[in-house]
């Protein structure tokens, strides 16, 4: 990846793709990259900082992102501010505003509704990239809490350490959060370090489990079903519904991870708790 | 005013209007399916429209309430049986103080809604009331009701229990078609569909499996298929998205969905016939018919006036 998360992303085109009547997807790209996952995390800070009424919810994805709002309370005046929100100076979709959802949705030209337009995105100002501290994320690697570690050694040619050493020196950026709630795919892997998933998933993966599928590294907030390969666990809780925020990571949040042993696992455990 | 639970039913949560913005923490909105329904219910006991209620599924719930309380069912037709008299449904009806409530077994549909007056009082996890069985998030921790639970609402302001002579039409709000039809609106890899697939698409009959749920109802009919296979990222979900995995037969998403999902969508199912297909159960049977997002919208917007109406007309009726 010669991106770095903390540059000012370039200037790109973006799409405006109707999802459903109460929700669109803004596509920055088809691929999983961390300068795509710069520019959906930009525009996803521009829309929150423009607090629009009628949006509920800004996720975002890889390369795309989300927003549901009440398709009954869309109005003219929320598209042009969404507009307005996505581009400090002038956005303009074909000559038209993005206007009422259903205009989004029903484009006139090529009589095609699911072709959205092309809208142009300026560069957001590098300052407003990395605002964020780095979470530092601690881990105990291998053993019981990493099973897995050995077989990722194995199939990158390395020894135990040189993967415990590898995996706490990247950078790495939440690209999203989902498949349970909390749980964030993380981008940065370094490259020696990405291993296919497991051929028989795991019924139960603890939670704190740091894992490895493919290209991405994450965390399981709960005990979940799982097929990624398990190199370590994290006393940390990643998501309580009764904490402020609730989860300890969020989208464009910028983590690294650090080697713990055994007995701080266990003092941090019943800290956490 | 407490409810205790003496027969948890098949599948009984407690749910409100859902659990908006939280979906980039990786949380989806849950709430009624059948959304109308538990507006309807909310209704018929005086409650706001977004007030927590049970939503049954299938095989009701046997309830014994400790303390007086008006409730209301709307959805699904379900015997209701108040201390063995069978009473209506889509109505206002008294319960006495040491009350048992017995819902029975569904007649069709899937999903009926018990409302009582003052609503649920569950603390709200993230804004909502709302169970997410599949996050294990909200009330009961995200669990169905068991046996031995205590409910809590708020207690009858006022203590008339003049029973009421009128009860609403279900019909505008329950369609027993027996193939339902759902209007679907294009989605992002409809058009990657081989020819033939498209026309079976609308021209087949999909039949609901029996391992459906909040998640997402599987669907088995004719085999669809991609000129070419889709590629793609995990990207951003909601209730509604008709996706097909490759096996070539579809799923479609219910409230309990995952925010964000790779397999390819080939649909979106009609905000306002979210109530239809929270109403399939196991081997019922639907079609699809396509529609434009503009028309979508219009006949969501109709609804919502319809519903408004109804919600206006109930409230007179409460309080003439």
């Amino acid at each position: 990846m010669p991106t770095a998360p903390g540059g000012a992303p370039a200037m790109a085109d973006f799409r405006v793709e109707p999802l459903a009547e109460d929700a669109l997807l803004l596509r920055f790209g088809d691929g999983i990259d961390t300068a795509t996952n710069a520019r959906v995390h930009a525009a996803a800070r521009a829309l929150r900082d423009a607090d629009l009424p009628g949006i509920a919810d800004i996720a975002p994805a890889y390369a795309t992102l989300l927003l549901r709002f009440d398709p009954l309370a869309w109005t003219e005046d929320a598209g042009v501010r969404l507009e307005q929100a996505l581009s400090p100076e002038r956005l303009l979709v074909r000559g038209r505003g993005l206007g009422e959802g259903a205009n989004i949705m029903q484009k006139t030209d090529a009589g095609d509704s699911r072709t959205a337009s092309p809208l142009t995105l300026p560069s957001p100002p590098s300052s407003t990239m990395g605002e964020r501290e780095i979470v530092v994320v601690p881990v105990c690697y291998g053993g019981e809490y990493g099973p897995d570690i050995d077989a990722v050694a194995e199939h990158a040619g390395l020894s135990r350490d040189d993967v415990i050493a590898r995996h706490t020196a990247a950078e790495y950026t939440v690209a999203m959060l989902g498949f349970a709630p909390g749980f964030p795919y993380l981008l940065g892997l370094d490259a020696s370090l990405h291993v296919p998933r497991r051929a028989t998933p795991r019924t139960r993966v603890a939670a704190g489990s740091v894992a490895i599928g493919g290209a991405q590294t994450g965390i399981y907030p709960r005990e979940l079903p799982g097929g990624w390969h398990l190199i370590g666990r994290t006393p940390r809780v990643l998501f309580d519904s009764a904490r402020e925020p609730p989860c300890l990571l969020a989208p464009g949040d910028r983590v690294r991870f650090r080697a713990i042993e055994a007995d701080e696992f266990a003092r941090r455990a019943e800290r956490d708790a | 005013m407490t409810v205790e639970v003496v027969k948890p039913g098949l599948l009984t949560t407690l749910q409100d209007a859902g659990r908006p913005g939280f979906a980039h923490l990786g949380i989806g909105r849950s709430g009624a399916f059948d959304a109308p329904a538990l507006r309807i219910a909310n209704a018929l006991c005086g409650n706001p429209s977004d007030a927590c209620a049970l939503e049954i599924t299938l095989l009701g719930p046997t309830l014994r309430f400790h303390d007086d309380a008006w409730i209301a069912v709307a959805g699904a037709p379900i015997p209701l049986r108040v201390d063995g008299a069978e009473r209506p449904m889509w109505a206002p009806v008294f319960v006495h103080a040491g009350t048992t409530v017995e819902l029975g077994t569904m007649r069709s549909g899937c999903r009926s809604y018990l409302a009582v007056r003052g609503g649920f009082d569950v603390t709200p996890v993230l804004g909502s009331r709302s169970t997410d069985v599949n996050a294990q998030l909200g009330p009961l921790a995200g669990r169905p009701l068991r046996t031995g639970d205590v409910l809590k609402a708020q207690s009858v302001a006022r203590a008339a229990s003049k029973p009421v002579s009128w009860r609403l039409d279900p019909r505008p709000w329950f369609p027993d078609d027996p193939v339902a039809t759902l209007r679907l609106l294009p989605g992002s890899h409809f058009d990657k569909l081989k020819e033939t697939s498209r026309k079976l698409l609308f021209s087949e009959t999909f039949v609901v499996q029996a391992d459906s749920n909040r998640v997402g109802l599987r669907l088995s009919g004719p085999k669809l298929e991609f000129d070419e296979p889709v590629e793609m990222v995990s990207e951003g979900c909601v209730p509604g998205l008709l996706q097909l995995p490759p096996s070539g037969q579809p799923i479609a998403f219910g409230p309990e969905c995952p925010v964000s999902g790779g397999y390819p969508r080939i649909g979106q199912i009609a905000a306002v016939d979210m109530a239809r297909l929270a109403q399939l159960k196991a081997s019922d049977a639907l079609r699809f018919t396509p529609c434009a997002f503009d028309d979508a919208l219009r006949a969501l917007r109709e609804r919502e006036r319809a519903l408004t109406r109804l919600e206006t007309g109930i409230a007179a009726r409460l309080t003439a």
